[in-house]
């Protein structure tokens, strides 16, 4: 079973690829590839499906068990229940789902950006205490001068804010670009792991 | 364009495999990683104290680029399962991708199976917390205060939301280590935690924690791609500067 899972995933990824680069000279390969990519899509939907009984279940155990914030996934799962049964039956364009998002998902969203910001600014505050270092330093020196400097409401201060640019457009962009080419090399090799079978997250032992 | 691009996926599959087979005679020399020497000392207290650990694994979805970071997490994931597997309580890990819950949960049952303790594993262990970035961290804020949680091990692709797991975290006094391949998320964690893993840095962890050669391979195979692209990016600004290209 181990070594169908590891064969197919290996077919799959190698088709994609050949696809992608060589779909121009044989179109085969395209349409191959549009086909798993299409079954990779409802296979997300399923897992979707998966994912909301997951969620159930641990949060049945949850009150079952008595845990704390129980009352919490008790509301949780009538309201998941609710809106899974009310979506199906209304279908999601309907106004009372259209008010459903726009009365709780969202206005919940947004409060969780307003708890964000004053997390944030409480985490600036505490990187001094935590951390002094002269990487935490010139983090915290580089983001006062660029915030103060670039964000002025009667334009740049003359010097200071050549200065905020060059740092930001030198430094800041360069430093970007290398933790992004990083970032892609990281990427790049992983795929190569899973693609030839190293790393395995499917399949079992 | 196609045919550079496959050049270096040829090349660089090529290489893995060369260095691969090099490393398995070769010790593997690495530098010092704060946030990873953490992590090993979170495994070891863990398993003492009788407490879980929390792997989260960000909201990166299997069908775009951003996976790769959490497929990172998944292999860090099987390392500390099969590690701490004799301890009283479970690792969690939490998503926000059904995909990612899905092989998070198989690589929990696999870790649980290297060990031959198969009857362990739970299915709630493995959990997508939403689906959306500020859902999903709000359902994982919960995992680290209410789970008896001593270690919080964000690795995958998170953005802002990072500072609400990062504050839940402070709050229930859990050590936390965070890597992210975004840059906003990097920011917002190394704003937020102890130890932070910037960059690459991310998918070097498997290295550091013997998940194998192939990793140790990667870590090798990526020094020299990036010697490479400096080359190449010095040759074409010296090429501008004499006025070639």
């Amino acid at each position: 079973m181990r070594v169908i899972t590891i064969f197919i995933a290996i077919l799959s990824g190698f088709a994609v690829l050949g696809g992608y680069f060589l779909g121009g000279f044989f179109p085969v390969l395209k349409d191959i590839q549009a086909q798993i990519l299409n079954a990779a899509i409802t296979l997300m939907g399923v897992a979707a499906l998966t994912g909301i009984f997951n969620l159930i279940s641990v949060h049945t155990e949850k009150i079952r068990q008595g845990k704390k914030g129980g009352v919490y996934s008790a509301l949780l799962i009538i309201s998941l229940v609710l809106t899974f049964l009310l979506g199906i039956i209304l279908r999601p364009e309907h106004i009372a789902m259209i008010a459903v998002m726009n009365s709780v998902i969202i206005p919940v969203e947004g409060a969780l950006m307003g708890i964000l910001t004053i997390s944030l600014l409480y985490a600036a505050i505490r990187l001094l205490r935590r951390r002094v270092d002269v990487l935490s330093l010139s983090f915290l020196i580089t983001t006062i001068i660029v915030l103060f400097t670039l964000s002025l409401p009667f334009g740049d201060p003359p010097l200071l804010g050549d200065i905020a640019r060059w740092w930001s457009q030198i430094f800041a962009l360069g430093g970007i670009r290398g933790i992004l080419i990083g970032v892609a090399l990281g990427s790049l090799t992983t795929g190569l792991r899973v693609l030839f079978g190293a790393d395995r997250p499917y399949g079992g032992r | 364009m196609t045919v550079i691009e496959l050049s270096i996926l040829a090349g660089s599959a090529f290489l893995l495999g060369i260095i691969a087979l090099w490393k398995r005679k070769s010790p593997a020399q690495l530098r010092h990683l704060p946030a990873l020497a953490c992590l090993s000392h979170l495994l070891g207290l863990s398993v003492e104290d009788g407490t879980r650990l929390h792997v989260s694994l960000g909201n990166g979805s299997l069908l775009n680029p951003h996976g790769a970071s959490a497929l990172a997490g998944l292999a860090m994931l099987r390392h500390i399962t099969e590690r701490t597997s004799v301890s009283d309580k479970p690792p969690l890990a939490s998503t926000g991708d059904p995909l990612f819950g899905i092989l998070a949960q198989d690589t929990l049952q696999a870790g649980y199976q290297a060990v031959a303790a198969n009857e362990l594993y739970s299915h709630t262990t493995g959990r997508i917390t939403g689906l959306s970035p500020f859902g999903y961290a709000a359902g994982a804020m919960n995992i680290s205060q209410d789970e008896d949680v001593s270690g919080t091990i964000l690795i995958g692709h998170f953005g802002s939301e990072a500072a609400l797991l990062a504050d839940s975290s402070e709050r229930a006094n859990i050590a936390m280590i965070g890597a992210s391949d975004n840059l906003v998320g990097q920011a917002v964690l190394f704003a937020n935690s102890q130890d932070v893993l910037i960059g690459e840095d991310l998918f070097s962890a498997g290295a550091y924690l013997g998940a194998g050669v192939s990793h140790l391979a990667s870590l090798t195979l990526q020094d020299i791609l990036r010697w490479l692209i400096i080359l190449v990016l010095l040759g074409g600004a010296a090429a501008k500067f004499i006025g070639i290209i």
